[in-house]
C-alpha cells in the first residue's frame, strides 16, 4: 500500500491520503479529479481498471462523490477516492465515463439522487424518477411533501430530450441540449410491460429493418427508494430490503449487508452459522441459475425446457420453506448469525438435490443447450470483450463468459469460502451461448461445495451470542461485497455513530448489465435483443433498487 | 342463489361479505329468465376462462411463473392463456410495487385491456405499499389508480393465495350482471353523462 | 369400403325430384355451408383442447381439468368469454382494413377446410385442378395478416406483418414444391384421383426416397406457413408481445386464434391426402385379408386420424424447440430447403420416368 502512496503523491500532490479505514481512502480536490483518475486508470504501475462502486453522498455541508476502485492485475486492491463538488449549491464533478464507461449509468444515478451534475458526462438525464420530479430524494435537505411530486397519471413527455454539461476552455460549463433518438428514427419501445423484459424494464430500440442500432435503456419503473428508506430504519430493519432487490439472491444479498455490519461492529459469527450461511447462498444461486435457464429458454421460444427448470426449482424452494418459513423473501441471515436452525430434513433434501442435479443438467442440455436453433441463437450474439466487460464492470456469470475472472468468492474470499474447493467457471466465449454456458456449470460448482459441507455441519450456535441490543455502528463507512447469483453485489454503509445508518448504498450487479445492453446489441437484430438480455440474466428490481 | 365455484364450497368460504352483499342485491333486483340464465352462462365462461395479463414489477412475479409451471400448474382452471397484448387479457395481476414512474403505464395498461375486465392486487406493496409505503416514489397501494377486485396478500403470497385469489374474483364474476352492469357500453354512458363535452372526441 | 357418395347422391337425386335444378343446388350449397361451419367450430374447438392437453403433458402438467370432465368444456368456456368480449377500436387506424382483416383469413381457411376429402364420396366439389386451388387459397391468407400488421397502427404488428409477409411467401415456395413432386408422381391434381391413386399404397411408400424427402420438406414449409414454433416469429410472443394481431380484442382477435388452429389442421390434411393416402385405409399390396380388415374403419376416421397425427407432431415441434430468428429462417428456405425441393423434384421427375416406384 505504501508504494501506492508514493506513487499517487507523485500523480497528484493535492491528494490527501487518509488511514484508519478498511482501505485506503485518497481525497482529491474536484478540479484535479479528472487527471488524477486518468492517471490510475493508465499508469501501469496503479492499473486500477475496475470502477467498482459509485457512492453520491450528501455530508450535509457539501455533496460529493466516493469512488471504489479496484484493479485486477494487483489482487484486487480496493482504493477509495473521495471527490466534494467544489459549490454545494450548484455541484460539479468531471465525469469519468470516459476512463471507465460503468460510469455512464451510475454518474446518472449520482445526479439523479444528489443534483450532482457531471461535465462531460454524454447524457445527463434522470435514471429512475420521472424527468419532472421536483427535488433530489437522497440529498438531506429533500423535502418529501407528497404535495410537490403527486402521482401522476399523465406520460412524461419530452422523452428523448438529454443534455450534457460541456466545459470550455475558459472553465465555463454550460448546457448543451441534445436527444436520445433523431426524429426520423424508427424507435420500437418495448416495456415497461412486455414478456421478456424480466419485469419493468423499458428499452427503446432505434431500428434499421430489423436491425438494432442503439437501445435506450430508460429503468426507474420498480424504484422504490430503498436508500432513502434505510436511513430512516435501524440496522436490523433494512435488512429485509436485500430480499426484495434481487430476489434471486435473496440470500446472498442479505449476506453481504449483514457481513458489513458485523465487520462494522467487529463481531465473530459462530462456524455453524457460516457454514449454514453458504450452504443458502449456494443453494440460492442454484434455483436463480435454474430459473435464468428457464427464462432463457422461454425467451427463446422453447416454452417446454421452462418448466424443467422450474421443476427443480421447487425442489430448491422446498428447502428453503423448511428451514426459513418462505418459499421467497427468506429473511433469514439476521446479524451476527441466523435467525432459525436448520430443519431435521435439511441435510436428507440437500442430498437429494445434489444427487439429480447432474442427471438433470444433462436433460436440460439434451433439451434445449443441444438444439441446433438455440446454438445457433446463442453463439457469436451479444459480443462483450473482456476488456468491455472490465471497463463496464460486469461481474458475475456474465462478465466471466467474457473470460474476466472476477468470482469474488475467490478473488476477495468472505466467510468460509477460502477453504471450499472449487471452480471459478469461466468461458472464453464472450456471447450469450457464454454467459448461458458458464450458468449451467455453475450449478455442478455449487453442488460441489454443497457436497463438502453437507455432511460437516459443526455443531454450536447459530447466532452470535454478544450481539448488541440496540445496534449502533461506530462513525466511519464499510464496503462490504459478496458473489451474488449475478455478479458482486457490494453493500456501503456510512454511519455517525446512531442506530440509522447516515448513507446506505447498495452496488447492484445488474444495474452494471444494463450499461452494456446498447453496446452488446448493436448490429444484431430484434430478436437478439431479448436473447442478449436473457443471457445477461438482469434481475429489473435490482437495477432500480 | 348461491356462488358455485368447483373446490370452494360456499359453507367453507362464507367469510367474504362484500360477495354475500352482491348476491343479496343480484336476488332483490331480480331477472327475467331468459336473460338471467344468459347472464349465468356468461359469467360461466368468463370465470372459467380467465387470461391473464403477462404482468410483473417484481417478487410476485416469480411466483406467479412458479404458479403456471408444473407443481402449481394453473392451466387446471383454464387460467394459463396469458396474454402478452392487454386486449386480449381478462384481468391483470398487479405484482409488486407500482411507483410513481410505472402508474401511468399501469394506468394505461388497465385502459387497454377490453371489457369485462378485472384486477388483482398481488402481494404487500400492491395491496397497500407494503415494506415500501414510506418512500417517496411509491404509490401505497395501486387502489389508488386502478379499481381494484381482489386483494392477495403476502411478501410474495405463496402460489395456493394466488388460487385463493383467484376463485375468489371467479365469485365475484359469478355473481355480476352482464346484462345490466358490467359491459362498457354502459359504462362509457355513465362516463358521459359525467362529462358531456367528451362526448363528441370519442370515436 | 362404404362410400358416402351414395348417400349424397341419393339426397340430390331427391332435391332434383321435387325442385328445379337451381334451388337443388341452392339447398345444397346452404347446407354445405351450415355443415362446414359447424365442422370450422367443432374442429378448432377440439385442437384448442388438443394442444393445451398436449402441451401440458410435454411439460409435465395436467392441463386443463376443472371445467368440465378432464377439462372438456374448458374451450366452451373460452368461447363464451372470448365472444362477449370488447371489440375496441382503435383511433389512428385504417378502420376498413382493420377490420376487414380477420375475415379475410378465416375466408381463407374456410374455403381451404371445405377443399378437403373428408372421406369416400364425402367432398364437396371435385375439381380437376383441386390441390392447385388449395395452395391458390392459402397465399390469400398471408393478404389477412398484412393488412392486420399494416392497418393497426402499431410498431409490434408492423415489424409482425413484414416478417410474416416475408416468411410465407418464402416458405410457400417449397410447399408448393413438395407437393408439385407428388403431382409428378400422381399425374394428377384432381384430389380425388390422388386418393384413388393410393389405393394400393400411400404414396410416401409408392414413391419412397423423393417422397420422403417431400415429406420431411412438406411437414417443415407447413409448420413455417400456419405460423407455428419454432416458426412462429410473425407473433413471436417474447419479442412482438403478440405479432400482428396484438391490437385485435374480442371476436377479432377469436378469429385469428380460431384460424391458427384450422391452419394447423388443414395443413396436416393436406399432408395426409398428399403423403398419407387422405382417407384410404392402411393398403399393403398382397395381404388382401389385411387390407379387408382396414376397409371397415370407416373412411372419414381414417382421414381425420391421419390429420390430427400430422398435427401432433407439429404440435410437438412447438413445444420442443425454440424460435428461430428471421436471418436464418429466410436463409434456411433459400439456401437449404428450396435448392433441395427443386433436386427432389427432378429427381422424382427421373423416377418417374424410370420407373423405379412401386
Amino acid at each position: 500500500m505504501s508504494d501506492i502512496k508514493e506513487i499517487i503523491s507523485g500523480i497528484c500532490p493535492e491528494a490527501e491520503f487518509v488511514e484508519g479505514g478498511e482501505s485506503l481512502q485518497v481525497n482529491v480536490p474536484e478540479s484535479k479529479w479528472h487527471d488524477f483518475a486518468k492517471a490510475l486508470h493508465d499508469d501501469r504501475r496503479l492499473d486500477f481498471d475496475v470502477l467498482t462502486a459509485v457512492v453520491g453522498m450528501d455530508w450535509k455541508e457539501s455533496l460529493g462523490v466516493m469512488y471504489y476502485l479496484t484493479s485486477t492485475s494487483r489482487g484486487w486492491d480496493i482504493l477509495e477516492v473521495k471527490v466534494e463538488a467544489p459549490d454545494a449549491k450548484n455541484p460539479f464533478i468531471h465525469t469519468v465515463s470516459d476512463i471507465w464507461k460503468v460510469a455512464l449509468f451510475q454518474e446518472r444515478e449520482v445526479y439523479d439522487f444528489f443534483g450532482i451534475k457531471f461535465i462531460n458526462h454524454p447524457d445527463m438525464r434522470r435514471m429512475f424518477l420521472r424527468n419532472d420530479w421536483v427535488g433530489y430524494p437522497l440529498r438531506k435537505d429533500y423535502d418529501a411533501d407528497p404535495a410537490k411530486n403527486p402521482i401522476r397519471l399523465e406520460d412524461e413527455i419530452n422523452e428523448d430530450d438529454t443534455c450534457s454539461y460541456v466545459e470550455d476552455e475558459k472553465g465555463k460549463i454550460k448546457r448543451v441540449p441534445g436527444k436520445v433518438f433523431e426524429d426520423d428514427e424508427y424507435v420500437v419501445n418495448f416495456g415497461p410491460q412486455h414478456p421478456s423484459t424480466h419485469g419493468v424494464m423499458r428499452m427503446r430500440a432505434s431500428v434499421d429493418g430489423e436491425t438494432i442500432k442503439k437501445v435506450d435503456m430508460v429503468s426507474g419503473y420498480i424504484h422504490r427508494g430503498m436508500e432513502k428508506l434505510s436511513e430512516g430504519l435501524t440496522y436490523p430493519q433494512i435488512l429485509h430490503f436485500t430480499d426484495r432487490m434481487d430476489y434471486m439472491s435473496a440470500h446472498q444479498n442479505r449476506h453481504c449487508l449483514c457481513l458489513c455490519i458485523e465487520k462494522a461492529l467487529g463481531l465473530e459469527v459462530p462456524r455453524r452459522a457460516q457454514v449454514i450461511r453458504v450452504m443458502m447462498d449456494e443453494l440460492m444461486r442454484i434455483s436463480s441459475h435454474l430459473l435464468a435457464f428457464g427464462c432463457t429458454a422461454m425467451d427463446l421460444g422453447a416454452t417446454t425446457a421452462f418448466f424443467y427448470g422450474f421443476r427443480e426449482r421447487e425442489q430448491v424452494l422446498d428447502i428453503f420453506e423448511k428451514t426459513c418459513g418462505a418459499r421467497m423473501s427468506m429473511n433469514y441471515n439476521v446479524i451476527g448469525g441466523v435467525i432459525a436452525d436448520l430443519h431435521p430434513d435439511f441435510q436428507k433434501d440437500v442430498k437429494e438435490l445434489i444427487r439429480i442435479m447432474p442427471e438433470r443438467l444433462k436433460e436440460y442440455h439434451t433439451l434445449f443447450t443441444g438444439n441446433i436453433i438455440a446454438q445457433n441463437r446463442l453463439k457469436n450474439v451479444g459480443i462483450l470483450s473482456k476488456e468491455d466487460a472490465i471497463n463496464y464492470a460486469i461481474t458475475g456469470p456474465s462478465g466471466r463468459g467474457s473470460n474476466w475472472s472476477n468470482d469474488t468468492r475467490k478473488v476477495r474470499p468472505y466467510s468460509i469460502y477460502s477453504e471450499l474447493k472449487f471452480d471459478e467457471v469461466l468461458e472464453s466465449g464472450c456471447d450469450s451461448y457464454a454467459r448461458y454456458m458458464v450458468r449451467m456449470r455453475e450449478i455442478e460448482e455449487s453442488c460441489k461445495i454443497l457436497a463438502q459441507l453437507v455432511d460437516n455441519i459443526p455443531e454450536g450456535d447459530i447466532r452470535a451470542m454478544n450481539v448488541p441490543k440496540v445496534i449502533k455502528l461506530p462513525v466511519g463507512h464499510w464496503y462490504q461485497q459478496v458473489e451474488a447469483s449475478r455478479g458482486a453485489f457490494g453493500v456501503y454503509i456510512e454511519s455517525d455513530g446512531t442506530k440509522n445508518p447516515y448513507r446506505v448504498h447498495f452496488q447492484s450487479p445488474c444495474f452494471n448489465l444494463i450499461g452494456v445492453m446498447d453496446l452488446c446489441c448493436q448490429g444484431y437484430m430484434i430478436a437478439d435483443l431479448i436473447t442478449i438480455g436473457a443471457a445477461l440474466d438482469f434481475v429489473i428490481p435490482d437495477i432500480d433498487r | 342463489m348461491e356462488v358455485k365455484i368447483k373446490s370452494m364450497k360456499h359453507e367453507d368460504f362464507k367469510d367474504n361479505e362484500y360477495i354475500d352483499k352482491l348476491v343479496e342485491e343480484l336476488n332483490a333486483s331480480g331477472a327475467n329468465v331468459a336473460v338471467g340464465n344468459l347472464n349465468q352462462l356468461i359469467n360461466w365462461g368468463i370465470s372459467n376462462s380467465l387470461w391473464p395479463l403477462t404482468f410483473g414489477t417484481s417478487c410476485c412475479a416469480i411466483e406467479f411463473m412458479s404458479l403456471g409451471a408444473a407443481r402449481y400448474d394453473m392451466a387446471r382452471f383454464g387460467f394459463e392463456v396469458a396474454r402478452n397484448s392487454p386486449r386480449q387479457a381478462d384481468y391483470i395481476m398487479v405484482q409488486g410495487t407500482i411507483v410513481h414512474r410505472m402508474a401511468p403505464a399501469m394506468r394505461r395498461l388497465y385502459d387497454q385491456l377490453a371489457e369485462p375486465k378485472y384486477v388483482i392486487a398481488c402481494g404487500g406493496c400492491a395491496v397497500s405499499g407494503g415494506p415500501f409505503k414510506n418512500s417517496y416514489c411509491v404509490v401505497p397501494g395501486v387502489d389508488k389508480i386502478l379499481p381494484v377486485d381482489v386483494y392477495i396478500p403476502g411478501c410474495p403470497p405463496r402460489p395456493e393465495a394466488f388460487f385463493y385469489g383467484l376463485m375468489q374474483l371467479q365469485r365475484k364474476i359469478k355473481v355480476q350482471k352482464f346484462f345490466g352492469g358490467i359491459n362498457r357500453k354502459e359504462k362509457r354512458e355513465e362516463f358521459f353523462a359525467a362529462h358531456p363535452e367528451d362526448r363528441g372526441k370519442l370515436s | 369400403m362404404f362410400d358416402f357418395g351414395k348417400w349424397t347422391t341419393a339426397f340430390n337425386d331427391l332435391l332434383l325430384g321435387v325442385m328445379p335444378a337451381w334451388a337443388a343446388t341452392l339447398i345444397e350449397c346452404v347446407l354445405i355451408a351450415v355443415a362446414i361451419l359447424g365442422a370450422y367450430t367443432v374442429l378448432a374447438l377440439f385442437y384448442i383442447l388438443y394442444e393445451r392437453k398436449l402441451c401440458a403433458w410435454f411439460q409435465c402438467r395436467l392441463g386443463p381439468m376443472r371445467v368440465g370432465k378432464w377439462g372438456l368444456l374448458q374451450v366452451f368456456a373460452d368461447m363464451f368469454k372470448i365472444l362477449i368480449k370488447e371489440i375496441i377500436s382503435i383511433k389512428d387506424t385504417d378502420k376498413f382494413l382493420f377490420r376487414l382483416a380477420p375475415f379475410i383469413v378465416i375466408i381463407s381457411s374456410v374455403t381451404m377446410l371445405a377443399c378437403l376429402p373428408w372421406g369416400n364420396g364425402l367432398q364437396i366439389i371435385n375439381y380437376n385442378i383441386g390441390i392447385f386451388f388449395i395452395l391458390a387459397v392459402s397465399s390469400v391468407g398471408v393478404l389477412g395478416i398484412l393488412l392486420a400488421g399494416w392497418s393497426s397502427n402499431n410498431k409490434y404488428t408492423l415489424i409482425g406483418a413484414m416478417r410474416s409477409g416475408a416468411q410465407m411467401v418464402s416458405y410457400e415456395i417449397s410447399l408448393g414444391l413438395s407437393i408439385i413432386t407428388i403431382v409428378v408422381f400422381a399425374g394428377t391434381m384432381n384430389i380425388t384421383e390422388l386418393v384413388m391413386e393410393q389405393e394400393s399404397a400411400w404414396f410416401l411408400f409408392r414413391g419412397h426416397i423423393p417422397a420422403i424427402i417431400a415429406f420431411l420438406i412438406y411437414i417443415v414449409a407447413a409448420t413455417a406457413e400456419t405460423n407455428r414454433g419454432p416458426f412462429d416469429l410473425p407473433e413471436a410472443e417474447h419479442e412482438l408481445v403478440a405479432g400482428y394481431h396484438t391490437e385485435y380484442s374480442g371476436i377479432t382477435f377469436g378469429f385469428y386464434y380460431l384460424a391458427e388452429y384450422l391452419n394447423l389442421f388443414i395443413v396436416s390434411g393436406i399432408a395426409s391426402l398428399m403423403f398419407l393416402g387422405g382417407w384410404m385405409p392402411f393398403h399393403v399390396p398382397g395381404w388382401d385379408a389385411f387390407n379387408n380388415i382396414m376397409n371397415y374403419i370407416p373412411s372419414i376416421v381414417w382421414f381425420v386420424g391421419k390429420s390430427f397425427f400430422i398435427s401432433f407432431i407439429i404440435i410437438w415441434f412447438k413445444w420442443t424447440f425454440p424460435r428461430v430468428r428471421i436471418d436464418q429462417l429466410l436463409s434456411f428456405e433459400w439456401k437449404y430447403l428450396m435448392p433441395l425441393s427443386l433436386a427432389n423434384l427432378i429427381l422424382m421427375a427421373v423416377f418417374v420416368a424410370l420407373g423405379w416406384h412401386f
